[in-house]
């Protein structure tokens, strides 16, 4: 893999919170604590600066959650938007997903670089003209105007979730997609807002005997009947929607089975999964829990077939980290657009890839003062006992405060986006 | 509160094996609960691993025999000398390297504690509302007289318990200082901890029965 070549970041006023390219990889949609969306679109190559190919620049950003209150329950609901998806762009404009923890709305991203002029009926003050002295019809002309990008709400998804959306995943049918939230998933099509189905229900009738949550929902990529979610017990279950109308009878369930030789009070807390994805291939899928990432074949429910470690060194410091509540952050996970490297972050601003056919991996730093523009990223290594050499961090200098949570890779280009805390950094491949 | 490092409240070891350890490590997902409960809306994900955690401490104090019934005579004591035994171990395990306590003492500190589901009951855990046949009143009265004996000892056993937490637990003091006394215990031992919601921190004295109700209701969504 190639070190990263070129980075632009951006200052937020809030904590990121979901990051996302689209289809093409040609925008990168943000999602932040306040409840904004920031859209990056990627600058034209053009011939005469050749060495400045494809930097993400603003295109567009807009509130899309206020802070609400809901007085039922004297509690008040976070505009913080948990996650974004695009839909596949139809047309000139493009449409996402954006949520918070109660309510799913669907935005229009459009153009406007043209203005209609020449009204006749309005003098230049826009006052009416009386009609009696307009003698001639005039057409108005469309001139050219500067480009203004306007996002407009064109849907608004409310009342259907009773507790914390956590994923949305548009359909491959691109007329449907889900919101699920700690106990329940819903399909929504597009088009009806004041209604969805409701396809997994994990609430127990008696509030008293709930073990589990739902964790993280998705899509196949392909196959628009077939979608898998995650439970806070660290089980897979794919669904088929084809079956009966409720899918709480899954059509597999992948569990690896417990290793007894780790058990702890922390075991489950660690195998809770906090993010599950779907390989562009729909093949696969991968798993993020605490401490390690898993990838799954569909064919093969009773073990992962590979598992890579990310932060093992931790595995020593659980009972610190669950008196500090880091052992609930939630890492999400994400493939390149080959399926043959996936990344996910982990504390000191470090995040980590893996290499699935070499079996290399890497860990870097998202950080201001180890990236210039067109700087190197130089690979970090945590030392976990013993002598510490010269470039090395010790354990127990981590920041823990400074987590990447979120991250994001192009759809079809070694670009990656990479999300710590209020500070955006896309990293590129170097050109050769 | 996300210092630099790491904290050495509990050991290097992954999962704290010794019984002091262990309590402590209950004690702070008691904590926690209730502080999940303190917050706009609880994030449920990790209050039902929290209690799930706790479930799985009893469970395993139930089997090691350091966690039993209680007769019936010893119900009006439960909960201040389930608290005791909490700070007689605290204490002990600060008191410098581990001289273990009397074994007379903490045996009977131990012995007096309150009633944990039977493996294989349903657990009552953090939602739920009182068992049948108990008034939905029952539990907060415990709770408040839980938080009563705390307050009642000593200052520095109070903050012994809590004062190698981090800042979080310090809200915890306000809310205790706000709740007053209630009246007798009821039976319902470890979940009343855990299921009673705490208020927020300067609403008033006294307790008031109705709003915490109500703040169940919330939590437990019918």
């Amino acid at each position: 893999m190639n070190y990263p070549d070129e980075i632009t970041y951006g200052n937020k006023a809030d904590i990121i919170s979901t990051v996302e390219f689209n289809h093409t990889g040609e925008l990168l949609a943000t999602g932040d604590k306040g409840g904004r969306v920031v859209i990056f679109q990627r600058e034209q190559e053009s011939k005469n600066q050749v060495h400045r190919r494809g930097e993400y620049n603003v295109y567009s950003t807009f509130q899309s959650h206020e802070p609400e209150f809901d007085y039922l329950k004297s509690l008040e609901i976070e505009e913080k938007i948990n996650k974004i998806r695009w839909l596949p762009q139809q047309n000139a404009a493009y449409f996402l997903l954006s949520t918070n923890d109660k309510t799913v709305k669907l935005w229009k991203v459009s153009e406007r670089d043209k203005r209609p002029e020449g009204y006749n009926l309005k003098d230049e003050e826009g006052r009416l003209r009386d009609p009696a002295t307009i003698t001639t019809l005039r057409v108005p002309v469309l001139r050219p105007m500067d480009l203004m990008v306007e996002a407009t709400p064109r849907r608004v998804f409310a009342n259907a979730h009773t507790y914390h959306i956590n994923s949305i995943s548009v359909n491959s049918d691109y007329e449907t997609y889900m919101s699920a939230d700690d106990l329940r998933i819903n399909l929504w099509n597009f088009e009806i807002t004041n209604q969805s189905f409701n396809i997994v229900d994990i609430k127990p009738a008696n509030m008293e005997e709930l073990t589990e949550v739902i964790t993280a929902a998705e899509f196949h990529p392909h196959h628009c009947n077939t979608f898998v979610y995650s439970s806070s017990k660290g089980t897979i279950r794919l669904c088929d929607m084809r079956a009966p109308a409720l899918c709480d009878r899954h059509t597999k369930f992948f569990e690896e089975p417990e290793d007894p030789s780790n058990r702890s009070f922390f075991s489950e807390i660690i195998s809770s999964i906090s993010d599950v994805k779907f390989s562009h291939s729909g093949r696969y899928i991968m798993t993020r829990d605490y401490l390690t990432v898993k990838v799954w074949d569909l064919n093969m429910e009773n073990r992962p077939i590979e598992t890579y470690q990310v932060h093992d060194y931790l595995r020593s410091k659980l009972c610190s980290l669950y008196e500090n509540d880091c052992i609930f952050d939630k890492f999400e996970c994400v493939w390149n657009g080959s399926d043959s490297v996936i990344m996910t972050g982990s504390y000191n601003n470090f995040f980590r890839m893996f290499d699935r056919n070499t079996k290399r991996d890497v860990t870097l730093e998202a950080s201001r003062e180890n990236s210039k523009p067109r700087a190197i990223l130089k690979p970090r290594k945590v030392c976990v006992g013993g002598k510490r050499r010269k470039d090395e961090i010790s354990v127990d200098s981590l920041d823990f405060s400074k987590k990447i949570l979120h991250t994001a890779w192009h759809p079809s280009e070694n670009i990656i986006a990479v999300a710590a805390t209020n500070n955006l950094y896309i990293f590129q491949d170097k050109v050769n | 509160m996300f210092a630099r490092g790491l904290k050495r409240k509990c050991s290097e070891e992954e999962a704290p094996a010794d019984p002091l350890q262990r309590q402590s490590l209950l004690d702070m997902s008691l904590v926690k609960l209730q502080l999940c409960h303190m917050l706009a809306e609880p994030n449920l994900c990790r209050s039902v691993l929290i209690a799930n955690t706790v479930r799985q401490i009893q469970e395993e104090m139930t089997q090691d025999g350091s966690w039993c019934l209680p007769g019936p005579q010893t119900a009006g004591r439960l909960p201040r000398d389930r608290l005791v035994s909490t700070e007689i171990l605290c204490r002990s395990a600060r008191a410098g390297p581990p001289q273990a306590p009397d074994p007379a003492d903490l045996a009977s500190a131990l012995q007096a504690v309150p009633a944990i589901q039977v493996p294989g009951a349903v657990p009552a855990g953090p939602w739920g509302r009182a068992g049948p046949g108990e008034s939905r009143g029952g539990f907060p009265r415990s709770l408040d007289q839980v938080f009563e004996t705390l307050e009642s000892h000593s200052p520095g056993a109070v903050e012994e318990l809590f004062s190698d937490v981090d800042g979080p637990y310090y809200d915890l003091d306000a809310v205790l200082t706000g709740m007053v006394g209630g009246a007798k215990s009821g039976p319902e031992g470890l979940e009343t901890f855990a299921s009673a919601a705490a208020r927020p921190p300067g609403t008033g004295c006294k307790a008031d029965l109705g709003e915490l109700d109500h703040v169940v209701e919330i939590l437990v969504e019918t």
